[in-house]
């Protein structure tokens, strides 16, 4: 009672309003809040992530993602317009207009003309430049740079300057890794390997987890508790000898190693006890009459697990196909071993391994990479989620 | 025209590993009939009926459906359909669909199929459900469906396992009349029906056969079940309240039996009996209905009332008795003025009084 009374203390007056309204116990409320607690750690950093990978790569490195929608200042490198522009005016060379590349909605704070007091002026004022010129910079851009002598040179003089940068969002982050950084086809490699990889185990244990739930065979038992023991054995341990098999067999029938073939094979071996063992005990768990009564209507073994165990299996073989699916996709230990490192065959993973090497420091990069390689588990998740369903042998029996 | 076999089981026998759960089962059943197992749990009724439908493997002994030998085959070559306690309908169907399902398997085409499919819910009153799920039919309607899907496979033999136990009281009596009316329609189709509720067996059998503990009791009509139980076991079996049982005497045995019960009182019940088991100890059983009140002097029981069912058409009085080891009961007709703790003489319809040897075995078939 003290702990629950100390609880109730920290709530807020409308949360102890609700509690009563509601008539949960604190226990429940606990559990609420848990989850509601769980559902941020999750998301926040997520969200994080994807607004990161949208803004501007500048602001991205001065600032954290929670300041995106406010402005921040931001030192940039300017040109004024081409010196044969330049106009006489009054006996003195003038120079004037917009900083070439200026964005209109940012405002100047402070300019200079040297790249080491960049930010000596404010803006407004008028600086002295060698040979007695001036150079006047205005919030919104304007420049008008004077001086007694004819500015000699071609290209416009720099102008260094600290602006109040507006909030930039684009997709220029995904164009770039998409194409340029080799995501896209690692993307596509990634797919490759996981699509097979999750669709052949689900089709062989289904099978099996159907033979070993309904069917009379010598040594069922047996075969369970193998597969049951299949389930501690360490990936790790099996990798190389597994790859020599792979070699050894391949060479023979003249496919070589390193390729997709393997790598599936690979995961299929791996995910097979996990997903036999769920299938087999969703599968036996369905009721005998359906089963026998299939069998008095004349289904064979075939016909039943086709039209009746199928069906039925759902949300196990989607909960399976989830677990498999992001399993394979997050994958880099299997891949590295079974398939090679060239640019048809790079999956998401290792590539995004290299570009923390190469480009550790582009967090525009390293954010859309990072949310292109979500995206596909979330939309797996998002899709097969809804045959998670309760309820759907319901009307069956009783 | 002589009436042909529906069904022949020859000393069939089941065990699972070395427990024997089936010993030896003879029985015949005609072309058409009705026949219903009953017994109490774990008698084997179930057993026997899921080896006739071939989802059991038969241990040893034979299995004749009209005249075949079906031992060694499977469930859909014996022609036979099953309606499951649970009603089994495959979830994911709809109601049409899990009736049809068994002649899709049998590639059937889809004229016959819908034909079938159509008349047969016709006759269930399922018509208009044929598009929904089970899930979305109550329990009355989900049986209905069960046995629509057992019809339209046009069985030679119709089983039934314990099909009403899961409905609640006003629609078994219901469904209890559409299976009685069924049973009408097909003539020509042997049913056999498994249950424990003793009303659904009085009422559906043509004849009733009574298990116990892997071996039939009794086989025979309702009613000769009822009048001349085989032995203690079926005449306590069959009717409710069950059968009152209490030892007495047998003084004279010959066309007619004397006995004398515990409170010295004799009685002569038609009933032949040996002279071998003269002065021997029988057992008698008295249904309670066949009671009714009398005097000290000539009673076959007394007993103080320890409890009092007044239903209106019938009184239930429940006795402590000097003359029984078990507490009797006695049926009385219309309302009766007795009190809890009042000492009742009782005297039993000697025609209706039935005997037992010390093994349990009616005096008439011995």
């Amino acid at each position: 009672m003290a702990a629950s009374k100390s609880t109730e203390k920290i709530q807020s007056n409308r949360l102890l309003l609700s509690l009563h309204q509601l008539r949960r116990s604190p226990l429940m409320l606990l559990v609420h809040l848990t989850v509601l607690l769980l559902v941020l750690l999750w998301t926040i950093p997520t969200a994080g992530l994807l607004i990161s990978s949208f803004r501007d790569k500048d602001q991205l490195a001065v600032s954290g993602w929670w300041t995106a929608l406010s402005a921040s200042e931001q030192n940039i490198i300017g040109r004024t317009a081409a010196l044969d522009q330049q106009t006489l005016t009054d006996g003195k060379y003038v120079l004037s207009g917009k900083i070439a590349g200026f964005n209109e909605q940012d405002s100047i704070l402070r300019f200079g003309w040297k790249s080491r007091e960049p930010e000596a002026y404010q803006v407004g004022t008028v600086a002295e430049m060698k040979n007695g010129g001036t150079l006047k910079v205005e919030s919104d851009g304007q420049y008008t740079m004077t001086s007694a002598t004819p500015f000699t040179g071609s290209r416009g003089k720099r102008i260094f300057y600290t602006a109040l940068a507006a909030p930039k969002f684009s997709l220029a982050n995904y164009n770039e890794v998409l194409r340029s950084e080799g995501i896209g086809r690692s993307f596509l490699n990634s797919l490759t390997v996981t699509i097979p990889a999750t669709i052949i185990p689900i089709l062989i244990a289904a099978f099996a987890a159907y033979a070993l739930s309904w069917m009379r065979l010598p040594g069922r038992s047996l075969l369970i508790a193998l597969v049951v023991g299949l389930l501690v054995v360490p990936l790790q341990m099996s990798l190389i000898p597994l790859l020599q098999l792979y070699n050894t067999i391949g060479g023979f029938f003249g496919v070589g190693a390193k390729t997709y073939l393997g790598i599936w094979l690979a995961h299929t071996g791996f995910g097979l006890p996990l997903a036999i063992y769920l299938l087999r005990n969703y599968i036996s768990s369905l009721p005998k009459e359906i089963i026998e009564s299939a069998r008095v209507d004349g289904a064979t073994d075939f016909d039943i697990f086709v039209r009746i165990v199928l069906p039925l299996s759902f949300p196990a073989l989607a909960s399976f196909a989830i677990f498999q699916f992001l399993w394979v996709w997050n994958d880099l230990l299997v891949a590295t071993v079974f398939l090679g490192n060239g640019e048809n065959e790079l999956v998401l993973t290792g590539r995004l391994r290299e570009l923390l090497g190469s480009r550790g420091g582009n967090w525009e990069i390293l954010t859309a990479s990072a949310f292109v390689s979500i995206a596909v588990p979330l939309t797996v998740f998002f899709t097969l989620q809804r045959y998670l369903v309760r309820g759907l042998l319901s009307g069956s029996v009783k | 025209m002589t009436p042909l076999t529906g069904l022949t089981l020859k000393n069939i026998k089941k065990s699972y590993g070395k427990t024997e759960v089936l010993h030896g089962i003879d029985l015949e059943i005609e072309l058409g009939e009705f026949i219903v197992f009953v017994g109490p749990s774990g008698c084997g009724k179930s057993t026997l009926l899921r080896m006739i439908a071939g989802l059991d493997d038969i241990t040893s002994g034979d299995l004749f459906i009209e005249g075949a030998n079906v031992n060694e085959i499977p469930p859909a070559m014996r022609g036979i359909a099953m309606v499951f306690q649970t009603y089994a309908l495959y979830p994911h169907m709809t109601v049409y669909d899990n009736m049809a399902f068994a002649m899709r398997i049998a590639k059937e085409d889809k004229a016959t199929i819908d034909e079938r499919v159509t008349r047969t819910a016709e006759m269930l009153q399922l018509s208009e459900y044929l598009q929904r799920l089970p899930k979305a039919l109550s329990g009355g309607q989900r049986q209905r469906v069960a046995i629509g899907r057992a019809i339209v496979r046009d069985p030679k033999v119709f089983l039934f396992d314990e099909p009403l136990s899961n409905l609640d009281a006003s629609l078994r009596v219901q469904m209890r009349i559409e299976i009685a009316n069924l049973k009408e329609t097909m003539k020509n189709t042997t049913m056999i029906y498994v249950t424990h509720d003793q009303v659904e067996a009085m009422t559906l059998a043509d004849r009733i056969v009574v298990l116990s503990a892997g071996k039939i009791e009794q086989v025979g009509t309702p009613l000769e079940l009822y009048g001349k139980p085989a032995n203690l076991f079926v005449g306590q079996f069959i009717g409710s309240p069950a059968m009152n049982i209490f030892n007495a005497e047998l003084l004279g045995a010959g066309q007619n039996t004397r006995i004398k019960t515990k409170n010295g009182n004799e009685f002569v019940i038609p009933i032949v009996s040996s002279m071998n088991i003269e002065h021997q100890i029988l057992t008698v059983g008295v249904r309670p209905e066949d009671f009714s009140l009398s005097d000290k002097a000539n009673c076959m029981l007394s007993g103080k009332i320890i409890f009092v069912e007044s239903l209106g058409e019938v009184t239930l009085l429940h006795l402590d008795s000097n003359e029984s080891k078990e507490p009797l009961v006695v049926k009385l007709p219309g309302i009766i003025n007795q009190q809890k703790g009042e000492e009742i003489y009782l005297k039993a319809d000697l025609e209706k009084t039935h005997l037992f040897n010390k093994d349990g075995i009616s005096l008439l078939y011995l």
